[in-house]
């Protein structure tokens, strides 16, 4: 597990975003971490843009309030790249995860990365859809920020994935959830 | 040991409450602690505890709900935020005047108007002369551990008084964030069996609550209930002190950091103590002596014993998460009433931040420190109450 990271996720209302950012948490929790997840609380409202937050460390964490300059950006909308500004606080090493269809070639000059700032591109809707027919890209978000990071095992979030998934869903959507996972976290490309 | 889980603030106090089960529980929603509450109705519900859940139909009902049960001889408890809080404000005073030891999580969000859903601590620090404990929490970890110790406070035979345990909205009470529970057996033998005292259901022994006072006793009956207070740090450091043996995690009156060789130093309670530690931490490793004072117990007040922790200090800023319009903020005059007792007099400073839940970030924190770096080099205060975090 990764010493101590902070994350920002970017999404849409009613996408998962802030179930990710749990799960996410839930899973760096079990690799025997400290943990904080959290939204940014305003009016919820489907698919209106949001931010959530991870901070992971092998120390406490006694820090409160938004990430400012976090280590990764996840994206789970590319719409939001026009809508919003997705690379505030951005540092010169930071990893940005994007659900997009597009190449992740493109997708670096969509933010204008510089050379020392990593790009990862994955389509995470259409996975969604072909795993278990929703477009909720969240599952196969966190396999591909996963793959991109390494800030937690891979079968580690998996086992969270099934246990958060397995509280309210049935068995197809737990399995659904599993394989998009699983192929956010092969599919992804850098760029 | 008990389960280490990724867990909001409301979370983690409806897990102690379904571990304490209680007998009566009145509620009534309110952002944001009507998720504590919802928890804990599911916990009801499905008949992991025998509580009962009275749902009423107002704040001001539930305390009364609360009282009653109380009287009657329950171990009860209730939850509730900001308007919810001023709603009760009559109430809250009738369960301290009566002793009665109900045990209220509050969740602290600001007051309206203009309304405004986000944590801070105008609602508790206007409940601060209700007679009731008050328990200041910096993380979803101490208002679990908190809440278990409240009961057990509260619900001491020498003093018989209600406890609030306060946390921040949102900012901690939505926080998933890692807590280290109590096994379930070792939470019930923490708090033991409920004693009643007087319970109005004793029929064989009849008993007349809400008496009539008026200037013959009135005036007694009150300074009773100030002793009754000073009686309560002690026992706030005894079951402290139990509850180290069992979980290893310390608790006082309040918590020092880096504090006893620090020139300067922060008094802020809650989760702006955890940023300001991150920040104490930079500045100690440019040489800046500087610490923090987290008031942990705000009422009743440990004067003496912070007059104490912070009577080295040439500077010192006191940060509120609440105001007193036209007064200074409610911690800063606790604070300076602390000061008054000491012989060398540190400069005080007051910064009121955080209203209405905007954010408390680094930069502020950094700010505060260079402003004190500064009062301890020339002694020169320029203005002694200031908002921070503001925008112009």
């Amino acid at each position: 597990m990764a010493k101590a990271i902070e994350i920002r996720w970017h999404g849409r209302g009613g996408q998962g975003t802030v179930t990710a950012a749990k799960v996410l948490a839930d899973a760096c929790l079990s690799g025997g971490g400290y943990v904080q997840a959290f939204p940014e609380y305003g009016p919820e409202r489907a698919g209106a843009p949001i931010r959530a937050f991870n901070r992971i460390s092998e120390k406490v964490i006694r820090m409160y309030g938004p990430v400012l300059h976090p280590k990764v950006i996840s994206i789970a909308d590319a719409t939001l790249m026009d809508a919003v500004n997705v690379t505030e606080g951005a540092p010169d090493d930071v990893i940005y995860v994007v659900n997009t269809s597009k190449d992740p070639k493109e997708v670096r000059e969509k933010l204008q990365a510089k050379e020392s700032q990593k790009v990862f591109a994955v389509d995470a809707t259409k996975i969604a859809v072909e795993s278990f027919g929703r477009p909720m890209p969240n599952s196969s978000m966190l396999g591909a920020l996963c793959k991109a990071t390494g800030v937690v095992e891979m079968d580690v979030l998996l086992e969270n994935v099934k246990k958060s998934f397995g509280k309210k869903f049935a068995q197809k959507i737990i399995d659904g959830n599993l394989d998009a996972a699983r192929r956010g976290h092969e599919e992804v490309k850098e760029g | 040991m008990g389960d280490i889980v990724a867990v909001t603030g409301n979370e983690a106090c409806a897990q102690a409450f379904k571990q304490i089960n209680p007998d009566v529980c009145a509620a009534y929603p309110i952002t944001p602690a009507t998720d504590l509450m919802q928890r804990f109705s599911s916990f009801v519900n499905d008949g992991k505890v025998d509580t009962e859940l009275v749902l009423v139909e107002s704040e001001h009902s539930a305390m009364s709900a609360c009282i009653g049960a109380a009287a009657a001889g329950g171990r009860v408890a209730t939850a509730t935020s900001s308007q919810g809080l001023a709603l009760m404000w009559e109430m809250l005073y009738i369960a301290a005047g009566t002793r009665l030891p109900i045990i209220m999580p509050l969740v602290n969000r600001a007051l309206s108007a203009p309304l405004n859903i986000h944590g801070d601590h105008s609602d508790g620090m206007g409940a601060r002369d209700t007679g009731w404990i008050q328990l200041y929490s910096e993380n979803a970890q101490e208002a679990y551990d908190n809440t278990i110790q409240a009961f057990r406070i509260a619900e001491h035979l020498d003093i018989r008084v209600p406890a609030m345990v306060c946390m921040d909205g949102f900012i901690v009470s939505h926080s998933i964030e890692r807590v280290e529970y109590i096994d379930d057996a070792d939470v019930k033998k923490f708090v033991g069996e409920f004693q009643a005292v007087n319970p109005l259901l004793d029929m064989d022994k009849p008993k007349s609550y809400g008496p009539l006072i008026l200037t013959d006793m009135y005036h007694e009956y009150k300074r009773a209930q100030h002793e009754v207070m000073t009686k309560v740090p002690n026992i706030v450091r005894e079951v402290a002190a139990d509850f180290e043996k069992m979980t290893g995690r310390k608790y006082d009156l309040f918590e020092t950091y880096r504090l006893d060789d620090a020139e300067i130093a922060v008094v802020v309670m809650s989760s702006a103590a955890g940023t300001t530690k991150d920040i104490i931490d930079q500045y100690r490793e440019k040489g800046i002596k500087v610490g923090l004072l987290k008031p942990r117990m705000f009422r009743p007040f440990p004067f003496l014993e912070i007059a104490e922790a912070l009577q080295h200090l040439k500077a010192i800023a006191v940060l509120d998460r609440a105001d007193s319009f036209g007064g200074y903020g409610p911690l800063f005059s606790e604070i300076t009433g602390a000061v008054m007792s000491m012989n060398s007099k540190p400069a005080v400073i007051n910064k009121i931040f955080g209203l209405g839940g905007r954010d408390y970030l680094p930069d502020q924190a950094e700010q505060v420190l260079d402003e004190l770096v500064t009062i301890a080099k020339t002694g020169k205060v320029e203005t002694i109450k200031e908002y921070i975090g503001v925008r112009e």
